[in-house]
């Protein structure tokens, strides 16, 4: 087993190698490069990495440039697990077979994807990759929208947030329906490691990326991802809009070991009401109207009983 | 633990489903992603076995779909190994988007296809719909007669495929259940014959090579796609034959046994053809014996190659014969027929312009009866004595109704 990299301080992190570039064509202010590069830079190791399509794939490697410094593969929207799973399959094989160029590396596999990749069209092949054990690493880019293609809704997609196929409208407060419970349904599979992680709580995020990779097994991480376009936020709020979900308990950080050993790992010192998470982005405005007030009373509601539900979780250990 | 080697007979009795599950095993594959499905599934449970009793090495994955299987396919051959699967049908329509992703990437993978009819209405037979569909894919598609054949090939398809200046994925065809499931003698390679043949595999632009870190599948927009197509096309167009051709050399100083890229079947002074596919073409070969018996002469062009489509050796195969009957067994849905349109488009510059017409037989696994062939060596004898054809360009045969011609 390789050595856990040691990282003392933000500016470390910030500055340690790069092997996914400056140089791609997300938004500015997108999440999904920050993510990106605290999952890479929470190792030394060598990476076989996976996107599916979607934003990060089509902004980082547009013929004849590539962003990544690392072996990369994008196949389709549905299968970007399944491809690493194949090359983890190939690396098993070829270390039995005694044919491995390097075999002295600890090679990590990690597939990227954003919630409609994971949450929608990509499912099964997700669920297969957990169920069948890869030892890989499957992370969600949660931006709870279809943003490569313009904001279509996905099953991510929080209930009252309009999107381009479920706009507000004059008899319509947007998305009708509640954001589907990813990481339960992971942790499910019975996985040695599920969690979600925000790119504003990096601590957290690297304690549990490099957990994740030292375990032996599929791993599933769910990572808050605010889209500065479809979310309507200026851009140089990314964090601070990340901030509010984390400390609003909108998107709560924990981890789920072995499919049931719940830990909550960030309490926020001060909770914030879910009004001034909502009040931040344009794609809740309209919930904003007198008519709609109750939605957001009801989200407080539900967001209070899924904080309950992970601290009674958490207390009885199953 | 090192893997066993398996002693074989000289000739074994085995169907097509178990020579190809023979050959993969002797080929000793890296990574197996696979699905069942009938009747492609005794292909992945004989490897299965295989793996059980210690005659493989390498990692059997079994995933929740086809489309996962070629998915993971992709995965392990950009990581660099050989790779193999089997599927029919539904399952390779499932897959077809994968198809096209794992030709456009330029990966080595072998995919056993089994052909089988294409719902609705569901049926589990064989015909060709599910090796038309994929014919577009940028695969080279090699066509097994008979489980020899099945076993023969796979070899020949690690060999083209794997070759770096080939770079392209490659099915083997056989007919469900005709030959999948038919039990033959099957003259078989010893284990080393038969992977000093396909021999190691070399790899190229591996994801596991760390040192030289890759990016498989990227963007092309109207910028670049078309010159990545244009010369996937290219490679197919003019590479992938010359070396098929080597492979069958080779192979046929190995084994004795030839292939050839068209196989022409009393050809030299035949006066009216079929022209066809799969099992069809042994039955086909047998019906033109005893025609020549009966003073028609007769004789038989199989397609060994699918695609890339052989046009001029299909041209020359056809060139002193009068009347052609291309026999195409998938529903051309409101076309004449892959076989036929193909066939017309080889003849159509050159100076012989036989006679052609189509033929739509066993959709669903219907029986390709000899009675069926003579009556079509009689038409087109009777084509020939008249100078012109004297039917419809397009005739259904062994379906229940009134005569369906078209054309």
């Amino acid at each position: 087993m390789s050595e856990i990299k040691k990282i003392k301080n933000l500016k470390e992190f910030s500055t340690s190698a790069d092997r996914f570039e400056g140089a791609n064509l997300l938004c500015p202010g997108c999440a999904h490069s920050i993510i990106v590069r605290e999952v890479l830079n929470a190792t030394n190791d060598d990476l076989i990495l996976s996107a599916s399509t979607g934003c990060l794939e089509v902004c980082t490697a547009v013929y004849p440039y590539t962003s990544w410094d690392a072996s990369w593969i994008h196949i389709g929207f549905e299968n970007g697990s399944t491809a690493v799973a194949g090359a983890e399959s190939m690396y098993k094989a070829l270390k039995t077979k005694g044919r491995l160029k390097q075999p002295d590396r600890n090679p990590k596999f990690v597939s990227f994807a954003g919630d409609g990749a994971s949450y929608d069209i990509g499912f099964q092949w997700i669920s297969g990759c957990m169920e069948r054990g890869h030892n890989m690493m499957h992370v969600v880019l949660d931006n709870e929208v279809y943003a490569n293609t313009g904001g279509q809704r996905s099953s991510s997609t929080p209930i009252g947030s309009s999107t381009t196929t479920a706009p507000a409208g004059r008899v319509s407060y947007g998305e009708q329906k509640n954001k589907k419970d990813m990481v339960a349904i992971m942790a499910a599979h019975g996985i040695p490691y599920s969690a979600q992680v925000a790119p504003n709580k990096w601590k957290d995020m690297v304690k549990k990326i490099q957990h994740g990779m030292e375990v032996e097994g599929p791993v599933f991480i769910n990572a808050i991802s605010p889209c500065t376009t479809e979310w309507k936020f200026d851009p140089k709020d990314t964090m601070h809009i990340t901030d509010l979900a984390t400390d609003s308990l909108v998107f709560p950080l924990y981890e789920i070991i072995d499919g049931h050993e719940l830990n909550i790992t960030y309490r926020p010192k001060d909770i914030v009401p879910v009004e001034e998470y909502m009040a931040a982005q344009g794609r809740f405005k309209h919930l904003f109207k007198d008519e709609y007030k109750y939605l957001i009373k009801e989200w407080q509601e539900r967001v209070d009983a899924k904080w309950a539900y992970l601290n009674r979780r958490e207390e009885a250990r199953v | 633990m090192a893997f066993d080697k398996m002693e074989l007979k000289d000739i074994e009795v085995w169907d097509g489903n178990f020579a190809a599950a023979q050959a993969l095993r002797q080929c000793q594959i890296d990574v197996v992603a696979a699905y069942p499905i009938t009747p492609s599934t005794p292909i992945v449970e004989g490897y299965g076995k295989f793996k059980a009793d210690n005659y493989v090495e390498g990692e059997f994955v079994m995933v929740e779909s086809e489309h996962a299987a070629m998915s993971g396919c992709i995965g392990a051959a950009a990581a660099g190994g050989r790779v193999a699967t089997a599927t029919s049908s539904q399952g390779y329509a499932l897959m077809v988007e994968t198809l096209y992703q794992a030709s456009g990437m330029r990966l080595p993978i072998v995919l056993n296809v089994v052909n089988r009819a294409l719902a609705a209405p569901l049926n589990v037979n064989g015909d060709h719909s599910d090796m038309y569909l994929g014919r577009d894919s940028g695969w080279i598609q090699l066509d097994a007669y008979c489980p020899q054949d099945a076993y023969d090939l796979n070899f020949i398809a690690f060999k083209v495929s794997e070759d770096h200046g080939v770079r392209l994925p490659c099915m083997v065809h056989q007919d469900g259940f005709m030959t999948s499931h038919t039990a033959q003698g099957v003259h078989t390679l010893s284990d080393d014959v038969a992977y000093g043949f396909v021999g190691d595999f070399k790899p190229m632009n591996d994801m596991l090579d760390f040192e030289h870190p890759v990016t498989h599948g990227v963007q092309t927009e109207e910028d670049w796609h078309f010159e990545h197509k244009a010369r996937q096309h290219n490679d197919l167009m003019t590479k992938v034959l010359p070396k098929i051709q080597t492979a069958f050399d080779d192979f046929e100083k190995l084994s004795g046994r030839k292939y050839n890229i068209v196989e022409s079947y009393d050809m030299d002074d035949a006066d009216v053809c079929v022209i066809c596919m799969g099992t069809s073409v042994e039955t086909s070969r047998e019906v033109a014996t005893e025609m020549r018996a009966k003073g028609i002469k007769a004789g038989v062009v199989g397609l060994r190659v699918i695609r890339p489509f052989p046009f001029f050796e299909i041209a020359e195969a056809l060139k002193n014969v009068k009347a052609i009957a291309t026999l195409d067994r998938s529903s051309p849905n409101g076309a004449p027929g892959m076989l036929f349109n193909e066939t017309a488009g080889a003849l159509f510059n050159t100076q012989a312009r036989p006679m052609l017409s189509g033929f739509i037989y066993g959709l669903g696994g219907r029986d390709l009866t000899k009675a069926h062939l003579v009556n079509i060596y009689k038409e087109l004898q009777a084509n020939v004595d008249a100078g012109k054809v004297t039917t419809q360009l397009q005739q259904f045969i062994g379906v229940r109704g009134p005569k369906l011609a078209f054309l």
